[in-house]
């Protein structure tokens, strides 16, 4: 704002005002959620069609345009497909809270799956990273899960 | 496809911010200039079609603002909210429906938001928001999941920025004309590995539009006009984990329908010239491929023989591309735009020699999820 004085051309500021908004997790969304609170355990949903298996659930395969009603339980553990170490701070817009940088993104098959979760990685150096490696996720301890993908912490590297 | 011709454009120079002037002042400019190029005034125009974002303008509605300076009065109007190359096909059937000739334009000031939160927004609230993804680390995984699959270099990908930002100097409305070498972009830093600073787009502002009419009218305008020989779309899945990200299914699918329509059985041996996405630098890889001007794998050793130069045998990005100029949904619009000037012969310092066939694509959504394809020619 002081800078604005000194400025030839003004700008309006929005402010601190916030735009909430309540985005309903539907009916699949919240067994998804659910589970993952209650039971630390993953479900995907099998298209009668092609039989591929989403992660997470939902009601249409859009390749196929079917809808899908048969749920098929997944692992926690899967295959790293592709990942990226984050180096520029970045507000997270669900606590308004920097992260600390670096950080790890995966992009992970969960064994029974045939789509791709995204989520962090526990690792930061990415030549301690490759595609293929196995992983299984963190979740967050009993009593602290809150039925949304924050309740996984993160996946971390199966190192044996 | 019945013959419809791009008849005249503008660009407003594409700067970080244009502190002097609001979306409508922009749009206006943009405006002024396609009618001016066309030799038409605003009463020639029967169909006003206007490309925005709502939350990138902070507005809803955000095509309501800029009415009065795209001269709606009294037409025939509607908006589309994605890339200009989406917007202008849709300008494109308007004319073809038979209502009159189009003014298309589309605007963007991505220095009033804050980027990473706008194109955070762009993912799910329940399963990706949360992680904080946004378009950068979009697309490092995209380029990662690419450069692995084929053995692309980031030197390769270095190649696309030297190249472009160079091409750059030499367009007068590009945002950061830049005399780089490979070292330096390797030496920028890692903002998401393996995308480095000198691999991204810049945030810009800046708006464009044309004019579109069909061959009737087209006859009685002053510019030389420019035809649409094929346009194509086509859409990939909405959550990136249900895409393999290394994979460009839904740019060769729009590749083959424009393709189809124009002809083109041999995209290396007929375009002349090709405006690509590379808000990312290894997009314009992923793009070439995409489009058919080489092998699955083949665009990094194809830039780096020089074959996508200005001088090369099919110069791409001649421009500079979205990575020296990345007015959001703008993009797509000044990739065409750039592909009529140099058809026309209008481009000026980076004029290629003898360009009767040109490519222009553009993509809406994360990681190309949504992929349009022009093909444009000087011949009805």
């Amino acid at each position: 704002m002081a800078d604005d004085k000194k400025r030839m051309y003004l700008a309006i500021e929005s402010g601190e005002s916030a735009q909430p908004f309540r985005w309903s997790a539907g009916t699949y969304g919240s067994k998804f959620l659910t589970e993952i609170r209650d039971n630390k355990k993953f479900w995907g949903i099998k298209c009668p069609e092609c039989g591929r298996v989403y992660v997470p659930i939902r009601s249409v395969c859009g390749p196929c345009y079917r809808e899908m009603t048969e749920l098929v339980p997944v692992s926690d553990e899967g295959t790293l497909i592709t990942f990226s170490v984050v180096s520029f701070g970045f507000v997270d817009p669900s606590t308004g809270l920097q992260r600390p940088v670096p950080y790890g993104y995966a992009v992970i098959q969960l064994d029974g799956a045939d789509s791709y979760l995204i989520h962090f990685i526990d690792e930061t150096d990415p030549e301690k990273m490759k595609a293929g490696m196995r992983v299984r996720a963190v979740f967050e301890e009993d009593g602290k899960r809150t039925g949304s993908m924050m309740d996984i912490k993160h996946f971390e590297l199966i190192r044996e | 496809m019945e013959p419809v011709a791009i008849v005249g454009v503008g660009m407003t120079e594409v700067k970080r911010e244009r502190a002097a002037d609001t979306v409508a002042d922009l749009v206006f400019e943009a405006c002024t200039k396609a009618l001016a190029d066309s030799g038409m005034g605003i009463d020639d125009i029967d169909i006003v079609l206007t490309g925005s974002n709502d939350f990138f303008d902070g507005r809803t509605i955000s095509s309501m603002a800029v009415m009065d300076a795209c001269g709606s009065y009294d037409k025939n109007v509607s908006t589309v909210e994605g890339d200009g190359t989406f917007g202008a096909a849709h300008a494109v059937m308007r004319v073809l429906a038979g209502w009159g000739t189009c003014l298309y334009c589309v605007h963007h000031k991505g220095s009033e938001s804050v980027m990473p939160l706008i194109t955070n927004a762009m993912f799910d609230p329940l399963y990706e928001r949360f992680l904080g993804i946004e378009a950068v680390t979009a697309s490092a995984l995209q380029a990662r999941a690419y450069m692995d699959r084929y053995g692309v270099t980031e030197q390769q990908c270095a190649a696309v920025s030297v190249k472009n930002h160079g091409n750059a100097r030499l367009n007068p409305v590009a945002q950061m004309p830049l005399e780089i070498t490979v070292d330096d972009v390797m030496a920028s830093p890692y903002l998401a590995d393996p995308i480095k600073l000198l691999d991204c787009g810049p945030i810009s502002d800046g708006a464009s539009a044309v004019v579109i009419a069909s061959a009737d009218r087209a006859k009685d305008v002053s510019g030389r006009p420019v035809w649409v020989k094929g346009i194509g779309y086509s859409c990939d899945a909405f959550h990136l984990g249900d895409r393999d990200l290394s994979k460009v299914d839904a740019l060769q699918a729009a590749a083959k329908k424009a393709y189809g329509d124009a002809g083109i059985t041999d995209p290396s041996g007929q375009v002349d010239l090709a405006e690509v996405n590379d808000a990312f630098s290894y997009m314009e890889l992923m793009s070439l491929e995409g489009l058919g001007f080489c092998e699955r794998g083949g665009a990094g050793a194809l830039t780096e023989s020089g074959a996508t130069a200005l001088g090369g045998k099919l110069p791409v990005n001649a421009s500079g591309g979205c990575i020296s100029s990345n007015p959001v949904l703008v993009t797509g619009l000044n990739s065409i735009i750039e592909c009529v000037l140099q058809v026309r012969g209008d481009a000026g310092d980076h004029q290629v020699e003898g360009v009767g066939t040109a490519v222009a694509q553009g993509v809406n959504g994360p990681c190309g999820q949504s992929q349009c394809v022009w093909v444009l020619g000087g011949d009805a």
